[in-house]
């Protein structure tokens, strides 16, 4: 049903730096991917430099990998375009709590796809069990539901969400990944160990995909 | 949240990634969940009185290799269903030679036997509590192997479920080895294969609702 390739090679919205930019491209590709496309060279060249702790590159990665992740969910969700960019945030945060599971010798296509087609399948899953309870005048109410032409906004916010997170998950993450501040100056602030601090931040993420799921 | 927020958030102070996790989960949960089984063992029901002489048979090496190389196929399969896109292909032979192994063991020893000997050797002395005694052992196994398999991205949880539920089972059946006074091929091959669907069906029910992430 769906197609591999078209994920990480298709064309996407967001623009392309030129490869000169990036220190990670120095990592080149070992000669046994050399046929694979070069946009997925590209790509698994900034997700091995991020795996290794550049953050540089880390955001580049997921910056673009959004990109395609939009193209190819609104290919395939013609009629719920409205949901597309709640997929795309809920398929990036599974992508990055599940970078540990990516293979170096493995084509980063099929990883990203396996993972965007599971959380799709999921989503799709858990809206059809929905969909049996739902009264069914909605339908009648899509009729006027507009049509947007606009970048879609994300329906469900993830900010509101994290705002529901136990203080030693939430406090880290607010901290460390949103104002910028460094793990030691966080666990200052918050009277957490260095280390709790780090494991509020991996937890927290993962709690936060639970309670997308949930909210879905 | 705006998508682009998202992403700053999850790029910010971002740690190298550790890449030996996978492997080491997996090791502590089969140790952890070993040593739970064989504690269960010991309580309930105590090692074979003759497990000295007996481990001098090469009869007994037979009947520990087909959960070994069950649990090592299991495993093998387990591995590549934990990580996304990768395929399990003719690795499903790990999991299909010993099952097969055993079975055309068993065919053979019953051709060959009288056949007054043979409904012994296929129901033995203990056919009616084996696979439960193998299923409970398997719990804590079942529990941990879960753990480190959550610890993982599974795509095909159902299948991925049933393969953990393999291989707590195997697993099991080692250490009830232990205590199992059973020498007939037959009876491996029908009731300790039986005690391991007990939780590779658990894991296929379990699966979808236990392993979503």
């Amino acid at each position: 049903m769906l197609a591999t390739n078209s994920l990480v090679f298709s064309m996407s919205a967001s623009p392309h730096q030129p490869a000169d930019d990036l220190p990670a491209m120095r990592k080149a590709a070992p000669a046994a991917h050399a046929q694979s496309h070069p946009s997925e060279e590209r790509l698994r060249a900034l997700l091995l430099a991020g795996l290794d702790g550049d953050a540089v590159a880390y955001r580049t990665f997921l910056a673009e990998l959004s990109g395609r992740l939009r193209a190819f969910l609104r290919k395939r969700l013609h009629h719920l375009q409205d949901e597309v960019e709640d997929i795309v945030q809920e398929t990036l945060l599974a992508v990055h709590n599940a970078r540990h599971t990516y293979r170096p010798e493995q084509p980063l296509t099929a990883w990203v796809h396996a993972i965007a087609r599971y959380k799709l399948m999921d989503f799709l899953r858990s809206r059809s069990r929905r969909e049996a309870f739902n009264d069914p005048l909605d339908e009648a109410q899509e009729l006027f539901a507009a049509s947007d032409e606009e970048p879609a906004q994300a329906r469900r916010d993830i900010g509101v969400l994290l705002e529901q997170l136990p203080d030693k998950q939430r406090l880290p993450i607010v901290h460390v990944k949103l104002e910028g501040l460094s793990v030691a100056q966080t666990a200052q602030l918050t009277g957490l160990s260095e280390s709790a601090v780090k494991v509020g931040i991996h937890r927290g993420l993962k709690a936060l995909a639970a309670r997308i799921r949930e909210s879905l | 949240m705006k998508t682009d927020d998202l992403i700053s958030m999850m790029a910010n102070e971002v740690a190298p990634v550790d890449r030996g996790l996978p492997r080491r989960r997996m090791i502590q949960a089969l140790l952890l969940g070993g040593a739970a089984s064989l504690a269960l063992l010991l309580m309930l029901y105590g090692l074979r009185p003759d497990l000295m002489q007996i481990a001098r048979t090469p009869l007994f090496w037979v009947k520990l290799a087909f959960p070994a190389t069950l649990a090592a196929g299991a495993l093998l399969v387990l591995h590549r269903l934990l990580h996304p896109g990768l395929d399990v292909g003719l690795r499903w032979a790990g999991v299909a030679a010993p099952s097969l192994a055993i079975w055309i063991g068993s065919a053979l020893v019953l051709a060959l036997a009288p056949a007054a000997e043979r409904i012994p050797l296929l129901m033995g002395s203990t056919w009616r509590s084996c696979p439960f005694n193998i299923a409970l052992l398997s719990l804590p196994l079942l529990c941990s192997i879960t753990w480190a398999v959550k610890a993982m991205a599974p795509t095909r949880l159902r299948l991925c479920g049933g393969v953990a539920g393999l291989l707590a089972g195997s697993s099991a059946t080692l250490v009830y080895c232990l205590h199992c006074p059973e020498m007939g091929v037959p009876f491996w091959g029908l009731w300790y294969f039986l005690g391991i669907l007990i939780p590779a069906a658990i894991g296929l029910l379990l699966g979808p609702r236990l392993l979503r992430w």
